[in-house]
């Protein structure tokens, strides 16, 4: 549990949180699964409803404020997380999240989630990365893959695509993490383990956009493909994926390779060993680009967690200190604290 | 030491001096430590600093020259004058580029130093105006080697020949405080204080300063020393203060008087930065500053700030509000409190930024998309942007709603002394959060027609406001065209309500007659100044000034309406001329210069004579 929030034992329940107004996302949309999965590790979160504060931008996604029943905010295109940054400031004591898509989060905010991250702001970020733009009605996004056909890309995007997890990790997010809508607990551990961390955390969730951009995470997610393509990290665990955990990963070098355990050549001791709290940002950054090799699979679970003061606390602490220091401002002191002269 | 000469001590009223050098002279700091020395004599002053946006420019040049003007006075005044009665010229491009702006027979003191050959090349002398009889011709021309004399005082101090020549404009000071009957002390105080920890240019400063006021005793080309009695001011206790200091402060004590913690989120921008520079230095008073990344997250965050339950507020300057409009908009929408307040520079686009301007009042009353009206309030003077400041905070509070403050570079930099009013002087800030789970609604309306404020961490009451439009009470999202229409003309009364809620137009002279000046903002003094002396001269003029734009206060039109003519003066084309027009079918003059500068008094006491035909109510 974040340990600056009151935490109260109060026993709550996934219908606690749904604010009872009608949910507008497309049918089949990948939203409602994150927003089922978000009713339902809440409760375990043991923070009070009134405590949270879900903020959001503009999009499809952002939709979510509306629906979860805590204080909520949703603001204009792109500002979500400089909106979060000033409630966190202004009120340590609430515990801050922000619901946000490719276009709200990495395009037209991008300059306040690089610098959200950078500051280590204690609020949660999660990501719905459906590589589109939903609420428009179908343009290519920051994450669109090249080459996507979209209504303003008819011949194919030219763009090359962000790779959220590596942005998050260079701009020095504190956590940073990916899940995927079609997970449902493994969704729910995640978000839990974002409410836990003390700084800027970061979710990545792979959301499917059934209208616009449907099946797009299909060669990774669906049942057909998990097995290969989805790495499932745990922190102090082998990198093993494909049936029966048969492949790991192995660091050669930087370069990272697949070896297959059923050749006895191969031993269970030659696979990279998960350590989310790694010192070094090198590993984090090669397995954040491990599916740029259509080799490899993509990862998902914990990419990295680093423990350091977050802002907030340090704008509490300097105020504390000073106070301290120089005594409690006198405003009567304040008004006549300079060179001052009598008139009689 | 100097031999005591006695000089012959002439008493004047008031007199304007301009410090000009170059841009790393520190004519700045010469100017605001003569000002703050001044001020403790108990003159009446006003200042204005005029400096280029470089910070450095190359030495030497004309676009390099940095000034700083004071105008001080033993009587009341309200301009830092129009035309100085002396210039110190640090070099020939200060010269030259002040030259025109002094008085017919005004003093001139110059660093003769600096008039080499390179030097006077810069600034585009031929020859040097020095040697020439008739370029300076009908000046009172003092040439002091500057450079040479403060060298010889220092060269056992140690320092460095480039050290050394830093000091001076302390030389220049010094003489200064001499020929005006100064006392070194607040300065040498103030130097203490400054270079404590680096003795060698404590010593060094103090050292010529002090050689620069015993040079004016003992040579012998000053005749006289002039001094200005203390101006006949209200009792009480004064300070010298900037409007940027000013809006700090009453933003500080906004916050105390209204129990609301302070929250600044600003992104720095000339000429308003001061303000979250002072502000950032008050953590013992609880105040939180936020340097955002950007203008955008300067006001967002203190959206998100206001929402949580803060006095929130965003500093900038017209381009930054620029930034910010859309933002505002959605303060307008979620009808959250939040002071934004703009230092207006000279636009459009980077423009003029350390340049003071009024042409922002336009893009602040109207420029946003939609119905987005907000209260607009404009300081008058630098101490008026303490009491501004307050007002908006209350006002924001209040009526849950985004309110713009607007001042300007000229009356943020520059300073006039302040009668402090103590802390019990100061009435309270009334705020009530919302608490009764029973019968909360997140858009109900109190008597103003403002919304709860429902402060998150407060059991029951989790809501969720946004961008899109309100259903009046539930808040509910709503699309319904009736909602629409009803909710905008809802936003729009709640503004007007406030002209309920704010002091009436005063008049200064007659209520009726044949010409009302009306201004706004920062050209109260010149204005004010100007009506004096047409006025002292027998002409029938009057004056009023909006510190409330909008909605103005109730008895505008009654005011307007009983002058067969109006004048507005503006450094701007004619914005407050427009709404007046607009607003009451009011025919106006107007009078527009938009230099960069403040107005001169005289400026608008010739249009005011141009008016009256110049012998109106004699
Ligand atoms: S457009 Fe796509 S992302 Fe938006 S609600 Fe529909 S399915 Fe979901």
């Amino acid at each position: 549990m974040a340990n600056n929030i009151d935490a109260v034992p109060v026993k709550l329940t996934a219908k606690d949180f749904s604010s009872g107004q009608d949910v507008r996302w497309c049918p089949g949309c990948g939203d409602y699964s994150i927003l089922a999965q978000v009713q339902r590790s809440f409760p375990e979160i043991n923070i009070p409803i009134e405590k949270i504060v879900w903020i959001s931008g503009i999009g499809c996604s952002s939709r979510f404020t509306y629906y979860m029943n805590t204080y909520g905010f949703h603001t204009i295109h792109g500002r979500a997380a400089a909106i979060a940054t000033g409630v966190k400031i202004a009120r340590p004591d609430l515990s801050v999240w922000v619901a946000t898509g490719d276009g709200d989060l990495m395009s037209i905010g991008g300059n306040h989630f690089i610098h959200t991250c950078r500051k280590n702001v204690d609020i949660k970020i999660l990501l719905f990365n459906n590589e589109i733009y939903g609420l428009t009605k179908g343009q290519y996004s920051p994450t669109s893959a090249k080459g996507l056909v979209t209504k303003t890309s008819p011949y194919g995007s030219v763009d090359y695509p962000f790779n959220p997890l590596s942005l998050a990790l260079g701009a020095g997010a504190s956590f940073v993490a990916r899940t995927a809508d079609s997970e449902a607990k493994h969704m729910q551990e995640i978000i839990k383990r974002a409410a836990e961390h003390k700084g800027t955390a970061f979710v990545e969730i792979l959301q499917n956009c059934v209208i616009f951009n449907d099946g797009v995470f299909d060669p990774i997610t669906s049942k057909e493909n998990k097995a290969d393509k989805m790495l499932i990290l745990k922190h102090g665990q082998p990198m093993l994926f494909g049936k029966d955990n048969k492949k790991g990963i192995k660091l050669d070098g930087f370069k990272p390779v697949v070896i297959d355990l059923n050749d006895p050549k191969n031993s269970i001791n030659d696979v990279w060993v998960h350590d989310e709290k790694d010192i070094s940002h090198a590993r984090a950054f090669i397995l954040a680009h491990l599916a740029d090799d259509p080799e490899l699979p993509s990862p998902f679970g914990v990419i990295r967690q680093e423990f350091k003061p977050t802002y907030d606390e340090g704008v509490e602490r300097q105020i504390a200190h000073i106070t301290e220091k120089k005594g409690k401002g006198s405003l009567e002191k304040l008004l006549f604290n300079s060179n001052t002269w009598e008139v009689n | 030491m100097a031999q005591e000469t006695e000089k012959e001590t002439l008493d004047l009223k008031e007199v304007t001096i301009r410090f000009a050098g170059d841009s790393g002279d520190g004519m700045q700091l010469t100017g605001s430590q003569f000002s703050d020395t001044t001020a403790l004599m108990g003159n009446d002053l006003g200042t204005l600093p005029d400096y280029p946006a470089e910070i450095r420019a190359p030495a030497g040049t004309l676009y390099g020259v940095s000034g700083f003007q004071v105008h001080f006075s033993s009587s009341d005044i309200h301009t830092p004058g129009d035309t100085p009665d002396v210039l110190v010229a640090m070099n020939p491009a200060a010269l030259k580029k002040n030259l025109a702006d002094l008085k017919r027979d005004g003093i001139i003191i110059v660093n003769t130093d600096s008039f080499d050959a390179k030097n006077l090349k810069l600034a585009g002398y031929d020859k040097n105006p020095l040697d020439d009889d008739t370029a300076l011709a009908g000046y009172k021309v003092y040439p002091v080697p500057i450079t040479t004399l403060t060298s010889t005082a220092l060269k056992d101090s140690g320092l460095s020949i480039r050290d050394i020549n830093r000091c001076k404009n302390f030389f220049a000071l010094g003489l200064m405080y001499w020929l005006y009957n100064r006392p070194l002390e607040p300065t040498l105080k103030w130097l203490n204080s400054k270079f404590k920890n680096k003795p060698e240019i404590l010593n060094a400063n103090e050292t010529a300063l002090k050689t620069g006021y015993f040079f004016g005793d003992t040579t012998e080309i000053f005749e006289n020393r002039y001094t200005v009695e203390p101006a006949k001011l209200k009792k009480g206790t004064y300070r010298n203060i900037s409007g940027n200091e000013a809006t700090a402060l009453g933003l500080v004590t906004a916050s105390i008087k209204s129990g609301l913690p302070l929250f600044l989120g600003s992104y720095p921008i000339t000429p308003a930065t001061d303000i979250l520079q002072f502000l950032a230095g008050y953590k013992n008073f609880g105040v939180k500053t936020f340097q955002a990344e950007d203008e955008i997250a300067g006001i967002t965050s203190a959206i998100g700030a206001a929402f949580s339950g803060s006095l929130a507020v965003t500093t900038t300057s017209g381009p930054g509000v620029a930034l910010k409009t859309e933002a505002i908009g959605l303060g307008v929408m979620t009808e959250l409190p939040l002071v934004v307040v703009n230092v207006q520079r000279g636009g459009p686009s980077t423009g003029l930024p350390t340049k003071t301007e009024q042409a922002d009042l336009l893009q602040a009353v109207y420029g946003r998309n939609g119905e987005a009206p907000i209260p607009v309030l404009a300081a008058a003077t630098p101490s008026d942007c303490f009491y501004m400041a307050m007002e908006a905070s209350r006002i924001a509070v209040k009526y849950m709603t985004p309110v713009m403050l607007l001042t300007d570079g000229y009356i943020g930099n520059g300073t006039e002394p302040w009668r402090i009013p103590h802390e019990n002087e100061i009435p309270e800030i009334p705020v009530k959060f919302a608490t009764e789970i029973e019968g909360f609604a997140p858009y109900s309306r109190d008597e103003n027609l403002a919304r709860p404020w429902a402060r998150p961490g407060t059991p029951g009451l989790a809501h969720r406001i946004g961008g899109l439009e309100k259903a009046n009470i539930t808040g509910n999202v709503n699309y319904d065209p009736s909602n629409h229409d009803f909710m905008v003309k809802l936003r729009e009364q709640k503004i007007q309500n406030i002209k309920n809620d704010i002091p009436d137009l005063a008049v200064q002279g007659d209520a009726e007659g044949e010409l009302l000046v009306l201004g706004w903002g920062g050209t109260y003094g010149a204005i004010k100044e100007a009506v004096d002396k047409v006025t002292s001269r027998g002409l029938k003029v009057s004056q009023a000034h909006l510190k409330y734009i909008h909605p103005m206060p109730k008895n505008t039109k009654d005011v307007l309406s009983k002058f067969k003519k109006v004048l507005i003066p503006e450094i701007n084309l004619g914005q407050l001329a427009k709404i007046v027009r607009s607003e009451f079918l009011i025919d106006v003059l107007q009078y527009n210069l938009v230099r960069g500068l403040p107005f001169r008094s005289s400026d608008i006491e010739n249009q005011i004579v141009e008016i009256l035909g110049g012998k109106n109510g004699k």
